[in-house]
């Protein structure tokens, strides 16, 4: 088994108007290399589904982002993404926000394939006022109401992980692995750059078998893409480059998008 | 003993005092006052907390705050967010967030400015207080007081006030800090009380800062001086580099 494959050749599997997921939080652990790579190709009007950062923000900027399903949009060391904004504030792009919470929520249903699961947060925020088809739902049980966060069933879903292997495990040598297995759980084609291949048997050497948080069953095609999270953060392997992102948030798109293009 | 002490570390002590009696549950500051205050309660009068290294470690003893990834950590436990999301349902956790809005009835706005559908300002995002507010006790840290940020309505609601609790949520807003004074909702209508006034802020001053009518009580105490232990810890153990005072400049 071999899953070896290129950022080409999984975002030439994108169709305009799709619905895709891309793991990692904020400014962490991005997978770059293939957001370039969307950048790069003809692809438009896509439905984003993040935990937002500079992901985010290029996809709007690019105009590559119909939509964004998010809890928050962020650089973290740079609390405001500044591309994201200037999307939101000009009525460019379309937006479901929610809590982050329910976000999680939201790609655990689909990877139940349920079409809902019921939470809390949600009630009495602005969230239902901004979200008129959310929907609450009553307990059989007992008297209580609750959200019935929907379902974000995604086509595509695409990850970074610091190991992996030709058969589609990914290994996470950092402290977080955010959500990146509910991405692929909840997605049809899952993708997955990684730092480096290693061999299969090699894996427990370079941590325990809890760091294996991806299996083969949850990945369609892998990656290697050195330094493929880069600006963002992807611990051990690298902190984030706050020097390169500070440029991009600083920098009009126009200018900073072609010279990261070609880095 | 108490000798004084800055603004930054009064207002660091203040947002301390939130997490008192909390007993062993997680600290979520965000700031650094409130990463401070969080490590300050944890060393001195709430050594049952469980703290964190503001990222997904619980640690034994409290990291200095801006201590880079580097820097070795007394690890006790592992909270990635998956975890720290199970937490926050399960009710064991008190957040201090910041605000950009805050009303009187404790509504918080981090998301936008304006009509949300359109934003003049976009902000972060609703992130975790929709939930955080219906599940848990949170509380709420501003270092610039201003009717800009104490509104009569926020243009968002991301964290939950008092005028709009849902049935069955587990809501307190505990108390908003503020580079002015401590505030809670102890009224018989859960509007916004003045609890104390940092030493040196005219309860005028307060209320002239603040874009609705405050409850004021005839005797409104002054916030609490930090210790000689306390300003000891803040800045020889917590906070070395005195990051405090880019939050709260001195009074």
């Amino acid at each position: 088994m071999d899953k070896r494959t290129s950022e080409a050749e999984a975002v030439a599997e994108l169709r305009d108007g799709m619905t895709v997921g891309i793991g990692g939080w904020g400014s962490r652990r991005k997978p770059m290399t293939i957001i370039k790579e969307i950048l790069r190709s003809s692809v438009k009007d896509l439905t984003i589904v993040s935990y937002g950062g500079p992901d985010v923000g290029m996809l709007c900027a690019a105009g590559k982002a119909r939509k964004v399903v998010y809890g928050f949009v962020s650089l973290d060391s740079i609390p405001l993404e500044p591309n994201f904004r200037a999307a939101r504030q000009s009525g460019t792009i379309e937006a479901m926000e929610v809590d982050e919470g329910m976000l999680q929520w939201g790609l655990r249903a689909a990877a139940m394939r349920v079409s809902f699961l019921p939470c809390r947060a949600g009630l009495g925020s602005s969230v239902m006022d901004i979200n008129p088809d959310l929907k609450t739902v009553r307990s059989p049980y007992a008297d209580e109401e609750l959200v019935a966060m929907p379902a974000l069933p995604l086509d595509v879903a695409f990850i970074h992980a610091n190991r992996a292997d030709v058969r589609g495990n990914g290994q996470y040598l950092g402290a977080d692995w955010y959500f990146d297995d509910l991405f692929c759980m909840a997605a049809k084609r899952r993708f997955m750059s990684c730092e480096r291949i290693v061999d299969t048997g090699d894996f427990l050497k370079e941590g325990s078998e809890q760091t294996l948080k991806i299996n083969r069953m949850m990945t369609d095609g892998v990656i290697e893409a050195p330094g493929g999270a880069r600006f963002t953060t992807n611990p051990p392997d690298y902190q984030r480059d706050e020097e390169l992102q500070k440029e991009y948030a600083t920098t009009p798109w126009e200018e900073f998008g072609p010279r990261w293009l070609s880095l | 003993m108490t000798t004084g002490g800055t603004r930054a570390e009064v207002c660091a002590v203040a947002c301390a005092e939130a997490w008192r009696g909390d007993g062993e549950i997680v600290a979520s500051p965000i700031g650094t006052i409130p990463t401070v205050g969080a490590r300050l309660a944890f060393l001195t009068f709430a050594p049952d907390l469980v703290i964190t290294d503001g990222d997904a470690l619980m640690t034994a003893e409290p990291l200095p705050v801006g201590a880079g990834p580097d820097h070795p950590r007394a690890v006790e436990g592992w909270l990635p967010f998956g975890k720290m999301f199970d937490v926050l349902w399960w009710g064991r956790r008190h957040v201090m967030m910041g605000a950009t809005q805050v009303d009187r009835f404790g509504n918080q706005n981090i998301a936008c400015i304006g009509p949300w559908e359109k934003p003049k300002a976009m902000l972060l995002g609703m992130r975790g207080g929709p939930g955080n507010t219906v599940n848990h006790p949170t509380s709420y840290w501003v270092p610039n007081h201003s009717p800009r940020v104490f509104v009569e309505h926020v243009d968002c609601v991301s964290g939950v006030g008092y005028d709009r609790v849902p049935k069955g949520a587990f809501h307190e807003i505990r108390v908003v800090v503020s580079n002015l004074g401590v505030f809670d909702f102890d009224t018989p209508d859960h509007s916004m009380r003045v609890r104390s006034v940092h030493p040196g802020v005219a309860v005028d001053e307060v209320v002239e800062a603040t874009g609705f009518p405050l409850t004021v009580p005839s005797d409104v105490p002054e916030t609490r001086l930090p210790t000689d232990e306390e300003l000891s810890l803040i800045r020889e153990v917590i906070d070395p580099k005195g990051l405090r005072d880019a939050e709260v400049k001195a009074a």
